[in-house]
């Protein structure tokens, strides 16, 4: 079916102008007629998402959640961040949907038709941490440019798909290969039909990894739209940007993969540490790999009264890119002594981990919860600001919500 | 009684005009009745189902599209200041407002993001309009100090039932 089709038994312009997709019946809509779309952009009805979500931006769509919405041990819909660098594709042609995998380092180049790839290749599911390399970026000093990320760039949904590895393998890579790339169906800002959005990648040792799969499920339905359907890479742990969506090919590249947003200063921090508002040249800016250690209270909700006397039950998880956290402490004395959390393990690599606690108060007054994790190399999360960098990226300084006792 | 006589006169003539008007009236009334019959015998225009009704066109109100409410631009959410128009026209073709309005720089770095954006993203030779646009930004969206750790703010107090 084609993803337009059904646009059909849903209202008229709900979808039509926002998503940018084909309108059904615009033939016989009347001439000046405005539609609904123009005349109420609700993003919450348009992607399914909880009222409580923030809109950082309508175009392109950046949409992020608060700490206590993430509160499911497996992310629903509703509750997962929407980051976009260029325009939701307009028709998803699912049945003629492909995938190529080409490039300098593939023996021959290979297409597979969607359903193909779905009989060919076992399939695995995985719980998969995804979050924005800008995760945080709000809190920088001197601010940095882009979306103006809070905490809620995060999430932990369940993935279905087959590895990359297996399509890999079956196509015949050559042994020069570094780096794979992706390309995708989404639109430019511009509409320059000649430039890509965003089309990032990782090297191969990542592309080879278990938990590196080509998705068509997300949490065991189709992917929603606007995270990718029909056709997702995923690669937990490392900046959700590597994890592109409307996937339509993949290239393996005998060199850094160079698409755009893989270059400049893009998803890079400095080599080496700098004062904050410094300068750094572009050859001095080094890629983002796997993201830093981190957690989110969520529960309560920031903002909690109890009286005195009351213990307080906090509970969140925990992530730390591509290591486990090996453990999880809270404080509510501004870090002066901290005290130990319940940590699980997660329910395969690259997924979060769920915490919780059972919090005391001495007196009466107001109090901060602050949330700090380790990971398996014994790097914790700062209470201050991680090193600045210019475009505020892996900002994983610990989380806090405010308390009283009354 | 000459002048009684004129009077009844006078009368009997504005009754007699007054008549031949109405009559006038009536008889055109329905002769466009029945010109409309000849034309359209089924009625049709008086029918719900007609696919032919006409389209009122609410206009697109100019006066929204420009609005601003305690000095700030409706449509955009720009804050009202000599520069905002070229803002507008400028700004806000590719991308939301929003993404303008959330960002805090100074005039360098506005102007290496401008270049940035001529550069990949297909933005225009803004001319002269480039220093109108960046003087209105860092006039109006300066950079605020928030040091290495804000204060939490906006908390939204509640009571906690366990």
């Amino acid at each position: 079916m084609k993803r337009r089709s059904f646009v059909a038994k849903s209202s008229l312009g709900s979808l039509a102008v926002l998503l940018g997709v084909e309108v059904v019946y615009k033939e016989l809509i009347p001439k000046d007629y405005r539609l609904l779309a123009l005349q109420d952009t609700d993003p919450f009805k348009l992607f399914n998402k909880d009222e409580g979500m923030v809109v950082l931006n309508d175009k392109p769509w950046n949409i992020e959640a608060q700490a206590h919405l993430l509160d499911d041990r497996v992310t629903p819909n509703k509750s997962i961040f929407v980051r976009n660098n260029g325009l939701i594709p307009e028709e998803i042609d699912v049945e003629n949907w492909s995938l190529t995998i080409d490039g300098e380092s593939v023996k021959k180049k290979k297409t597979y038709s969607l359903t193909e790839l779905k009989s060919k290749f076992k399939h695995h599911t995985y719980q998969l941490t995804l979050e924005c390399g800008g995760n945080g970026r709000s809190e920088f000093d001197p601010p940095a440019k882009g979306n103006q990320w809070t905490i809620g760039a995060v999430y932990c949904a369940t993935w279905t798909g087959v590895r990359l590895r297996d399509v890999l393998e079956d196509v015949g890579i050559k042994d020069d290969a570094v780096y794979f790339g992706y390309h995708a169906a989404d639109i430019h800002l511009s509409r320059d039909p000649t430039k890509e959005p965003i089309s990032r990648g990782a090297p191969m040792s990542k592309a080879l990894q278990d938990e590196t799969i080509l998705a068509f499920k997300m949490n065991g339905e189709d992917i929603p739209l606007a995270h990718g359907y029909p056709l997702r890479i995923i690669a937990g742990g490392w900046p959700a940007s590597v994890s592109g969506k409307w996937l339509q090919r993949i290239s393996i590249r005998n060199i850094v993969h160079d698409g755009t947003k893989m270059t400049g200063t893009a998803y890079r921090v400095p080599c080496k540490p700098v004062a904050p508002g410094e300068k750094v040249a572009d050859e001095e800016m080094c890629i983002i790999e796997s993201m830093p250690v981190k957690s989110l209270i969520t529960y309560p909700k920031s903002g909690a009264t109890l009286s005195k006397g009351k213990k307080l039950n906090i509970r969140g998880h925990a992530w730390a890119g591509e290591l486990e956290v090996t453990k999880m402490e809270y404080s509510i004395d501004f870090g002066s002594t901290w005290q130990s959390c319940r940590v699980e393990k997660p329910a395969n690599r690259l997924a979060w981990q769920h915490f919780s606690a059972e919090v005391s108060f001495p007196q009466e007054g107001y109090y901060e919860v602050w949330a700090k994790a380790t990971d398996a190399n014994g790097v914790s999360q700062p209470m201050l600001l991680p090193g600045w960098n210019p475009k505020g990226y892996l900002n994983n300084a610990c989380h806090r919500i405010a308390v009283k006792i009354t | 009684m000459k002048k009684q006589n004129n009077d009844k006169l006078k009368h009997g003539f504005q009754n007699l005009y007054q008549k031949i008007i109405l009559a006038s009236v009536v008889i055109a009334l329905g002769a466009i009745v029945l010109v409309y019959f000849i034309v359209d015998p089924n009625l049709s225009i008086f029918k719900s189902d007609n696919p032919q009704t006409e389209i009122v066109t609410l206009p697109i109100e100019d006066d929204d599209f420009n609005k601003i409410e305690n000095g700030i631009h409706v449509r955009t959410g720009f804050i009202e200041a000599p520069g905002m128009t070229e803002t507008i026209q400028n700004c806000t073709n590719c991308h939301s407002s929003k993404l303008v309005i959330q960002n805090r720089m100074n005039d360098e770095r506005w102007k290496s993001t401008i270049k940035w954006m001529q550069e990949t993203q297909n933005l225009w030779d803004l001319g002269e309009n480039e220093d109108v646009i960046i003087n209105y930004l860092v006039t109006n969206y300066p950079p605020k100090k928030v040091g290495r750790r804000a204060v939490l703010t906006d908390i939204d107090w509640y009571q906690l039932e366990e």
